[in-house]
């Protein structure tokens, strides 16, 4: 499987990741030789086989619905880049959005 | 005096502090001139910690005095890879769009290392986001092999294990998602380990790959190992993976005497092993022979997969991950976007590195509609195939031995324009990650004068065991990790 360059500008942008100029080529010709080793996997049958996402089993783990220590409002926003009134701020979610 | 401070064990250190022959603060100090001495050429540190680790050794200082609430790491010097939120100390990931974070709690195994009375020397460099095998995909710079600083260290802990081979710290925490902790631990001459899936929390762990994300430990023995490693293990109920199981590493001297060891042969011919490793290992397989173990060959049938398997799971549950960085909670964030899609897309953009960005991709794709099923969703069920060549192995043997690295420690630049050949370097270690296994990496001798990592994998929950044949190893041997010039 190769990726062509507007595969790698659709997926930068499911990934919202910026691209640079010259980027869509570096990247559609890396990943695409990265995926010519990964599809190496055709060749194995796993028509029988189940998925595995988590290899040591443990059960649902839950616990008293109890109200515990947590972060204060001030510590959650002491690393934000911009915060206003116990709130982050952000930019406008709309081109020509007043903010 | 300080050359033997900044090159001995937990072990012999912890005597000499209980026998108050050396304070917590001159070990400190004596770490600290190390550091002075070598990390101009090693680079090891992101950022150091002196007043925390002074005001940590005075405390320590008291407690050994006082007799009261000692721990085994009490007084020991250790560094911490940048991956673990430290409280009150900037911990950025090793990546850029981390700068300025300082993390509001610890993550739990650095709250342990806090608790047993650690003293914290600072955080140490990694490829950012722990992606990458030689350090170099750093956000800041590369660190240095302390035995060659043309070399790369391996990685992505490459800054823990240069700290723990240059004498800079006593023992140090790492990660492991593919190989993290036990590649750089081969390429730099130190004891490296990650538990089962699951041992130790990963609470406060910045996430690559949560399913395969494993903690553990740098050191420069396997009984320190084993020591650091029951300080950070067990239950926690911050990390709904962290199993409650308890621990029992009293067996590890035992010897390997009846032990079955299984030599993978799929292990020993794959591409790109280098002859000198490969002789280091032979001879490392006679020692256990000759220290009581029957050898036995296994077969790891689907071990030509795993890579393909890894490079979909890795970045696939890394691209969730990293979803929250988005210019907005912490960090990074480009002050010149004008929307909050332009937040995203600059903040990103700017903030991560080439490795990081060809993983969310990779990763993106491998999930987007149409491709899940033909790529995440089949690497998944290879994972389950690898998992089964691991239990029918051991059905035949006790533990699997094998190298660590097919190489030793390249130069630096050797791998950066070929991800692929960089992504090689796991191909050995990985399969623990994918299958959960505890595996720890000691060295075994040299090729080309540098250091070479014997591997040894346990069944999951069997930690005793792969130190026990580590320990055996080393006593048999008489190799221990060494400190370089």
């Amino acid at each position: 499987m190769t990726l062509s360059r507007d595969q790698v500008r659709h997926v930068a942008l499911l990934a919202r990741l910026g691209l640079r100029d010259g980027e869509e080529e570096f990247y559609a010709e890396q990943l695409s030789r990265i995926l010519e080793h990964i599809d190496r996997l055709t060749a194995v049958d796993t028509e029988s086989i189940p998925p595995t996402a988590q290899v040591v089993e443990v059960r649902n783990v839950m616990r008293e619905d109890v109200p515990g220590q947590c972060l204060t409002k001030a510590q959650a926003l002491a690393n934000a880049p911009a915060a206003r009134d116990g709130f982050f701020v952000v930019k406008p979610i709309q081109d020509g959005d007043p903010g | 005096m300080s050359r033997d401070l900044t090159g001995s064990t937990i072990t012999e250190l912890q005597a000499r502090l209980r026998g108050r022959d050396v304070s917590a603060v001159e070990l400190f100090e004596a770490h600290e001139m190390r550091a002075n001495e070598r990390d101009g050429a090693v680079k090891a540190f992101l950022r150091r910690t002196p007043e925390l680790g002074r005001r940590q050794a005075e405390e320590a200082d008291r407690r050994l005095s006082a007799g009261e609430g000692v721990h085994p790491l009490t007084g020991i010097p250790v560094g911490i890879k940048d991956v673990f939120c430290t409280e009150g100390v900037e911990t950025t990931a090793g990546s850029r769009i981390l700068a300025g974070f300082t993390p509001p709690y610890d993550a739990t195994a650095v709250a342990r290392l806090r608790a047993a009375g650690a003293v914290f020397v600072g955080m140490t460099n990694c490829d950012e986001f722990a992606m990458g095998s030689s350090t170099e995909n750093s956000g800041y710079w590369p660190t240095h092999n302390p035995w060659d600083t043309t070399r790369v260290p391996g990685g992505s802990s490459g800054g823990s294990a240069a700290a723990v081979a240059s004498g800079q710290a006593v023992f140090a925490l790492g990660s492991d998602t593919g190989g993290s902790i036990r590649q750089p631990a081969a390429l730099t001459g130190t004891v490296g380990f990650k538990g089962t899936y699951g041992r130790v929390s990963r609470y406060g762990l910045i996430a690559f790959a949560s399913s395969l994300d494993h903690v553990g430990p740098f050191t420069r023995s396997v009984e320190d190992c084993a020591t650091v490693f029951a300080a950070i293990a067990g239950h926690d109920p911050l990390d709904a993976t962290c199993f409650d199981r308890p621990l029992d590493l009293e067996t590890i001297g035992d010897g390997v005497r009846g032990l079955r060891l299984g030599l993978p042969k799929e292990y020993f011919e794959v591409q790109g092993m280098e002859e000198g490793v490969k002789r280091s290992v032979d001879e490392a397989l006679r020692v256990l022979e000759r220290a009581g173990a029957e050898l036995v060959e296994v077969s790891l049938p689907h071990t030509d997969y795993g890579l393909a398997a890894y490079y979909i799971v890795a970045p696939a549950e890394c691209s969730s991950n990293l979803a929250r960085f988005d210019g907005v909670k912490y960090g990074f964030s480009d002050p010149a976007a004008s929307t909050l899609m332009e937040t995203y897309l600059n903040t990103r953009r700017d903030g991560f590195g080439p490795e990081v960005r060809r993983r969310l991709m990779l990763g993106t794709y491998a999930l987007s509609s149409g491709y899940y099923d033909a790529y995440y969703l089949k690497a998944m069920r290879v994972r389950t195939l690898i998992k089964r060549d691991f239990d029918e192995a051991f059905r035949h043997c006790d533990a699997i031995v094998s190298a660590t690295s097919p190489t030793v420690a390249f130069e630096i630049g050797a791998k950066t324009g070929d991800p692929l050949a960089m992504y090689l370097c796991d191909v050995l270690t990985l399969g623990a990650d994918l299958a959960g296994l505890p595996a720890l990496s000691l060295p075994c001798g040299r090729a080309e004068g540098l250091p070479v990592g014997l591997q040894v994998m346990a069944p999951q929950f069997r930690e005793d065991l792969a130190l026990r044949v580590g320990r055996a190893y080393e006593q048999e041997s008489g190799i221990l990790a060494e400190v370089a010039p």
